[in-house]
Formats: C-alpha cells, sequence, structure tokens
C-alpha cells in the first residue's frame, strides 16, 4: 500500500498547544503542504507574531524568526531586503494584525513588499482570554463586552484585508475560511497563489484565513464552526478581493 | 482497500473528523489517550473510501491515509 496523505515534513511530529478544534492547527498544516510541495524548506522564513500562534516556531521545521507584538511586517521587510531570494511570511492573528500591527501591515503594503501576511480572524483575542478584538462582531459577547460589542462605544469591525487590497503595493488580496474539505483546499490554493506571488517579485500579498476559537466563543468545535459561516462569514465575506493584475476589488456589496 | 492510521497521542478529541466524515467510519473511543481525551477511533474500516476529508479536517495531523 502507498502512502496517500500524511503529515508534511515541514512540521515537527510534537502536539500543539491549541485548544482541541481551534483550527489554527488546519492553516499551520496547509502552510506546511504547500512549503512542501514548492519544495522550498530550506528558503522558506517565516515570522511569529504575538498572540496563540507565537509558538509555530516551535512547530514549523523551517527558518523562523519571532517579532514584538504586530511588528511582524516589519521583521519580514528586514528579512526580505536582506535575503530577497527567500520565502518570507508572517503569520499574524486579529489581534496582532489589526490593533497594534495596523501601522507596520499598512505600510508594508504602501511599500509593496514581497512579503505575504497570513492572517488569521477569529474575532477575538485567544491567547490572553477571550477579549474584544478590533474584528470582533458587533453585539459579540466577549469578556470585556459581556453585554455584547456596542458599536456606539467601540466602533465597527475593522475589515483589514480590503483596506490592504486598496493599496497600489498589495497585488493579491483573498479572505477564505476553513471550515469544510472544500474550502480548506480552496485555502491551501490562496496560500499557494500568495507564495507564487512573491516568488516572482509580484509585490505584496496576503491572505485572510477565517477560523474559529472554541473555547474563547463559548462553543463546542461544530457549533463554533457553524457559528463562522453563519455569522464571521456574513461580516466577513470569503472571495479574491484583488488579483494580481491590481484591480477588481470585489469588497463587500452589502 | 484503504489504511487508515490514526496517532492518538496527538488526537485532542475536538470531533470534527467525525462530524466531516461521509461514509461516518469514525467515532469516538470508549478508553483515553494520556491528555485524557478520547481519541477518534475507525468503527468500520471496511466502509472507508480514502477521501481524505478526516486528514483535510484534523486540526491536529493525527491521520495517515494508505491507499
Amino acid at each position: 500500500m502507498k502512502k496517500v496523505i500524511v503529515k508534511p515534513k515541514v512540521l515537527h511530529n510534537i502536539p500543539w498547544h491549541y485548544c482541541p478544534g481551534c483550527t489554527h492547527g488546519i492553516v499551520h498544516r496547509l502552510i506546511a503542504e504547500v512549503i512542501d510541495e514548492m519544495d522550498l524548506q530550506k528558503d522558506a522564513v517565516g515570522v511569529a507574531s504575538v498572540g496563540c500562534s507565537c509558538f509555530n516556531y516551535d512547530y514549523f521545521d523551517i527558518d523562523m524568526s519571532a517579532a514584538a507584538h504586530g511588528r511582524a511586517p516589519a521583521v519580514a521587510t528586514g528579512i526580505k531586503r536582506v535575503q530577497p531570494g527567500r520565502l518570507v511570511f508572517t503569520y499574524q492573528g486579529d489581534g496582532d494584525l489589526c490593533a497594534i500591527g495596523t501601522a507596520e501591515a499598512i505600510h508594508a503594503a504602501v511599500r509593496g513588499e514581497n512579503i505575504t501576511i497570513i492572517f488569521y480572524n477569529n474575532g477575538i483575542y485567544g491567547m490572553t482570554g477571550g477579549q474584544m478584538a478590533p474584528t470582533s462582531l458587533p453585539d459579540m459577547k466577549t469578556t470585556t463586552s459581556p453585554y455584547g460589542r456596542n458599536v456606539q462605544e467601540t466602533g465597527f469591525p475593522i475589515k483589514m484585508t480590503e483596506m490592504l487590497a486598496l493599496q497600489e503595493g498589495c497585488v493579491y488580496a483573498e479572505r477564505t475560511k476553513v471550515s469544510n474539505p472544500a474550502s480548506i483546499n480552496k485555502t491551501k490554493k490562496a496560500i499557494r497563489k500568495a507564495f507564487e506571488l512573491q516568488l516572482s517579485r509580484a509585490g505584496f500579498t496576503i491572505v485572510e484565513i477565517l477560523g474559529t476559537c472554541p473555547t474563547n466563543w463559548g462553543l463546542d468545535p461544530l457549533q463554533a464552526i457553524k457559528w463562522m459561516e453563519e455569522k464571521l462569514e456574513k461580516q466577513y465575506p470569503t472571495g479574491i478581493l484583488k488579483n494580481s493584475k491590481g484591480d477588481s476589488v470585489i469588497c463587500d456589496k452589502k | 482497500m484503504t489504511k487508515v492510521e490514526i496517532n492518538e497521542e496527538l488526537c485532542k478529541g475536538c470531533g470534527l473528523c467525525i462530524n466531516f466524515c461521509p461514509s461516518k467510519v469514525l467515532n469516538y473511543a470508549d478508553y483515553t489517550n494520556n491528555k485524557g481525551y478520547h481519541p477518534a477511533k475507525l468503527i468500520n474500516p471496511e466502509k472507508c473510501t480514502g477521501c481524505t476529508s478526516c486528514y483535510l479536517v484534523c486540526p491536529d495531523c493525527c491521520f495517515e491515509i494508505y491507499r
């Protein structure tokens, strides 16, 4: 019998610290599979952010760096400028990218830095205990908004990928989700496309991935996936927001 | 003929594979692993088609599939 599918060799064979049912693991595996398929294990450099994903340098068997909170695009810029032949990506959550790291991300896109941001969006701060994030939905209950997010007090959810897609330096922006096998395959294609564009020196690329946080949403893993498709996807519609030609910004039609 | 191997020590018993398996060949085991979770287990392996859905949705990379 032949091996059809096994754990990618870019991942260390150790247990992950994520909660049961957290889709961070799926995204890690997809990145590892793409690096494996493109045979870039020796050339890839990842930058870990602060948040639940901050230990991912222990999981990937590639060169990794860690950055201060929100500063992963700045660190990735430095790595890419010194070693332009390498594949440089950042792995950031919504608290990291959309709150403290907004300036770094936008200016990396404005400069057209040849890096890829993998943006994991679950609308909540996971590691610190479920506080309200800039991406939390209106009326969403979190530990710092126990009666639901009040948009008059705390503003509206930030649409980071749309914002980055508007910048001329950004050549590819796509929002996907990891809720079922079909959408997981789509996400993998999006990551691969972003990496390929980066290697062809096209410019800044971002893939936003809608994921779950069962623990802090207070749901079981299956309910969390359902909630993601019903609520989170309604606020953040999936699809290609910008393609390599630099036009056709779809954004949402609401 | 397909063969599915599950690394039970990595499994956290989230149940995503059980839900997304189209042939419903998986279920929770009646024992626990060292972490205290009930891992996923093949209950009727002869019905498995080797579609790899379990591998795709598994957040902890527990599955290896041979065909």
